[in-house]
């Protein structure tokens, strides 16, 4: 009996062999599904379980979102944001299933589990207290944001405002309308935050979208800017106040229709490159685009950051000069045009280049992090994304954008005693559409401390708006509150 | 040569104890920030009585596997300490108190079984007598009055306060019935009849115990809706005639019959085929929904929230799953321990079967050698059949797990198992007498 004896003990082994194996399937490549299938009610516990970290902003002088301590075991700690609406879409909510903005973003260092905490984590769970996360300092200028959201919601439009220092990147502003309270999102009833969400989803004017990063839109004439460092780049004998060609109406090769400045106004003939833009002429732009040709546009665009993939921490929508086509469209993407689509962000970022001798800085959002002690985890430090332009030619595009605030389009954007430069834009949607209005501009030229882009999303109410009339009062009350007036 | 190992079994006896006090003093301090207040009543308390089952081991079975009771020690404990930890976190049905009184009547068990039996092979007189009392046992649950259904499942017996299930003994007492019965009839049953493709089918008047070990365990799946104990005795059976008859054929014709039935059964009753369902399409919603899967999920959940090393003692969630006491004690021990502990608890298991087979292999007579493979197979098949279930290897059935769930019965009954192995490991050990007397000094006494 000892040879089927021996068989049988080979069938126990396999047995517990089996059981093993599948034990050890279930406990490493099916547990992370398992633990956070929807119908596993502990990561909802577990994500009230920690004392989640803060987010505050202005060097953590203002809170953002805080921890409250409910005593309730199950769902001991609530989240609450006492400055509502202005940040939403920056700071984002902390739902029951899931999170956004920098709630999401940074949910590993506000929940603790990041790796840089594992030694701080393990203490507190062997003296057997509640984790706490590290809180998150934003780069956020508040007084700035709250402005620039009280003035884009009263035009009743949709719309973003994105401000950045331009020698840093830090972004100081990121406003996007509408927006909404994110304290309904951020109870522990599932029922109640789905309920509240999808009512946000359905909503025709989308306000769960963060525009100033989730979305692009034809930049208009504000690319000219582009355009116009492209053109001062290939020729270094080139300079503000070089003649271009300035017909009333431009005919476009390949087709039977002719390009004509904006309202059908007349540049002369000839102008300056100075006085194209402070005017704004389309067809100067539009000629020089097509001299250019294409690469040396889009090389240029890249190098303002185009098409790069971005992450302050969220992830920023590639913007985008759209798809090399024939002469006809290469005009009209110079001018911003065509299939040339920018988010508000990539806009702020052309003017904070301009305004940093032409170095574009990498945009960020978290200033540092903060341990649970105090002592900082993580801080970011200023980086280089690219070299736009030469500081040469970016003097000379300054030069250009503070006429077209002082003696141009952009004339709202004025400030008293500080020199300003900037450039509108009103960007055709679809024919027969309303506009949409951009103003990005930067001061004080001589130092600057604020480069800002506003985008005014016109579909949304019926009027026509033009970017000096409609935008650039708002970039003028933002950069007043940066620079602290 | 053997020897006894005393030192070293008393050394792992106590090793087990305080693993088992350590996890104690985990779920204190987990669940409240403190090491249980009870602590050292329970040490004393675990501590004792396998101190005491050590001593009767050692007078009446000395040289007994000294793993046997070391690691039996552990499994009961962890088991302890998770239901207390169950019933801590506010799970009301799970009962430390009663688990530990429970476990100290099974090391009474365990007791009265090695100083009563003295010699194993003593069973075989009583092969029919035991084959008797197996199918009472089956059977008392399904009468009125005495037999109570829960869960339902008709396995449970009311015998005043407490209610056994009787099953868990029937085990026993069948397996005893099986290796008197088969060693008896082997020969004939290994009886070659027609040759069918590449197997020799057996005679078919030899069927007949077959048929009706299959007929009683099709009755116990339809009566009682235990499909666990059917296929746990059924599979027992098998795997003793094989051992038996050396014929692979029966454990081909008994896997068809058993599955026929199963099919069969699936067709009619509908609690089979939910079992079955909630098995295939366990995490589909609609099956979740409408409850089949529920536990069976919840139970992958609370083990994959662990991961490899588990939430801690005290520090997750395990009373979420139904039944997370008895049924579902693996996937709670999984997920405060981890798939570390679950391996260890595995290899326990493992180990028991193993330490059994080996003895059974060293047996010098038959009936020893069929008695320890069956006791020795029915509990790796008991552990692979309900923790196969809990982790959704095989379909759901329910079945105790081995010392760890709660429940008297089988703690008894296993308890009782273990002693019948160390008591043949003790005889399968024990040295040959030795001559006394030198070849030469041989005095041949003659008329």
């Amino acid at each position: 009996m000892n040879s089927t004896l021996k068989r049988v003990a080979v069938a126990c082994l396999i047995m517990f062999g089996l059981l093993m194996a599948n034990v050890t399937y279930l406990g490493t490549v099916k547990a992370e599904s398992l633990r956070n299938d929807s119908r596993n009610v502990r990561m909802l516990y577990a994500r009230y379980k920690i004392d989640r970290g803060w987010i505050t902003a202005d060097n953590t002088k203002t809170t953002l979102a805080k921890t409250v301590d409910t005593g309730d075991p199950k769902f001991r700690f609530e989240r609450e944001y006492p400055l509502g609406k202005p940040f939403t879409h920056v700071v984002g909510w902390f739902a029951p299933e899931s999170a956004a903005g920098i709630e999401s973003a940074m949910g590993r260092y506000l929940d603790g589990s990041h790796p840089d905490m594992v030694v701080r984590r393990a203490i507190d769970m062997i003296s057997g207290k509640p984790a706490k996360g590290a809180s998150v300092d934003l780069t956020l200028n508040t007084k700035a944001q709250e402005i620039a959201y009280k003035d884009l919601a009263s035009t009743g439009k949709r719309g973003a405002v994105v401000a950045i220092e331009p020698k840093t990147g830090k972004i100081l502003t990121m406003v996007s309308v509408p927006s909404y309270d994110p304290n309904p999102l951020a109870t522990a009833s599932k029922d109640k935050v789905n309920k509240a969400y999808n009512k946000l989803d359905k909503d025709g004017d989308k306000p769960l979208l963060n525009r100033a990063i989730d979305l692009t839109y034809a930049p208009g004439s504000t690319f000219k800017t582009v355009t116009s460092a492209a053109y001062l780049s290939d020729d270094s004998s080139r300079d503000e106040n070089t003649q271009v060609d300035a017909p009333d109406s431009l005919p476009l090769p390949g087709t039977s229709i002719s390009l004509p400045n904006y309202h059908g106004e007349s540049c002369g003939g000839r102008a300056t490159l100075v006085e194209a833009l402070t005017i704004s002429c389309n067809t100067p732009f539009a000629k020089m685009g097509m001299e250019l040709g294409w690469d040396k546009l889009k090389e240029q665009a890249e190098k303002f950051g185009v098409g790069k993939p971005l992450a302050i921490p969220m992830s920023v929508a590639g913007s985008s000069i759209g798809k090399e086509e024939g002469k006809a469209e290469l005009a009209k993407t110079a001018i911003g045009q065509q299939s040339n689509q920018m988010t508000p962000l990539q806009m702020a970022m052309v003017a904070a280049g301009i305004a940093n001798q032409g170095t574009v800085m990498k945009p960020y959002l978290v200033n540092k992090v903060l341990g649970p002690d105090g002592a900082e985890i993580d801080g970011t430090d200023p980086e280089a994304l690219s070299e736009a332009v030469t500081p040469e030619v970016a003097g000379e595009l300054t030069k250009m954008m503070i006429s077209v605030v002082e003696n141009g389009t952009g004339g709202a954007a004025k400030l008293p005693g500080i020199t300003v430069a900037g450039k509108t834009g009103t960007a055709e949607t679809a024919p027969g559409k309303p506009s949409h209005a951009w103003f990005i501009s930067f001061a004080p030229v001589d130092d600057p401390q604020v480069a800002v882009a506003v985008f005014v999303e016109s579909g949304s109410a019926g009027n026509d708006a033009t970017g000096g009339a409609v935008a650039a009062p708002i970039a003028h009350d933002v950069m007043q509150a940066v620079l602290g007036q | 040569m053997t020897a006894k190992r005393r030192g070293a079994q008393l050394g792992m006896l106590a090793f087990a104890v305080l693993i088992v006090m350590g996890a104690y003093a985990g779920v204190g301090l987990g669940i409240n920030g403190k090491v249980p207040s009870g602590m050292l009543g329970y040490g004393l308390g675990l501590g004792g009585l396998m101190l005491a089952a050590y001593l009767v081991l050692a007078k009446f079975a000395p040289w007994a596997d000294p793993l046997l009771l070391p690691l039996v020690t552990l499994v009961n404990g962890i088991g302890l300490v998770m239901i207390y930890r169950l019933e801590e976190g506010g799970i009301k049905d799970a009962s430390a108190s009663n688990q530990l009184m429970w476990t100290a009547l099974g090391v009474v068990m365990f007791s009265a079984t090695l100083i009563v039996l003295r010699d194993h092979r003593a069973l075989q007189r009583f092969t029919y007598t035991a084959g008797f009392v197996g199918i009472v046992l089956l059977v008392l649950p399904v009468l009125p009055v005495v037999g109570s259904e829960h869960y339902g499942a008709r396995i449970w017996m009311n015998l005043g306060p407490f209610s056994l299930q009787p099953g868990e003994f029937a085990k026993l007492a069948l397996v005893v019935f099986f290796a008197g019965y088969l060693v008896a009839k082997r020969d004939v049953l290994a009886l070659a009849g027609r040759r069918l493709l590449f197997i020799d089918l057996p005679r078919a008047r030899d069927l007949g115990p077959v048929l009706i070990t299959w007929g009683v365990s099709i009755a116990v799946l339809v009566a009682e809706k235990d499909l666990g104990t059917s296929l746990l005795l059924f599979g027992a059976f098998i795997a003793m005639l094989y051992i038996a008859t050396q014929r692979t054929s029966w454990v081909l014709i008994g896997l068809l019959l058993f599955v026929g039935g199963a099919v069969l059964a699936g067709q009619v009753f509908s609690h089979v085929q939910a079992r079955f369902e909630g098995w295939l399409h366990a995490s589909s919603t609609a099956v979740y929904d409408s409850g089949t899967s529920y536990q069976l999920m919840q139970g992958l959940f609370s083990l994959g929230s662990g991961g490899i090393l588990g939430t801690g003692l005290g520090q997750g969630y395990p009373g979420l799953t139904p039944f997370s006491f008895s049924d579902f004690i693996f996937d709670a021990v999984g997920e405060e321990l981890g798939l570390t502990g679950l391996m260890a608890i595995l290899m326990v298991y493992a180990l028991i079967v193993e330490r059994g087979l080996r003895m059974s292999l060293a047996s010098r007579d038959p009936f020893s050698k069929l008695l320890g493979g069956g006791l020795s197979f029915i509990l790796a098949w008991q552990v692979f059949i309900i923790v196969g279930g809990v982790t959704r290897l095989i379909p759901l059935t329910g079945l105790v797990t081995p010392f760890m769930s709660a429940g008297g019965s089988a703690l008894l009954a296993n308890w009782m198992l273990i002693a019948l192995l160390v008591r043949m490991s003790d005889a399968a050990r024990r040295p040959p007498p030795q001559a006394i007397q030198d070849e030469g000094m041989t005095q041949v006494m003659q008329r």
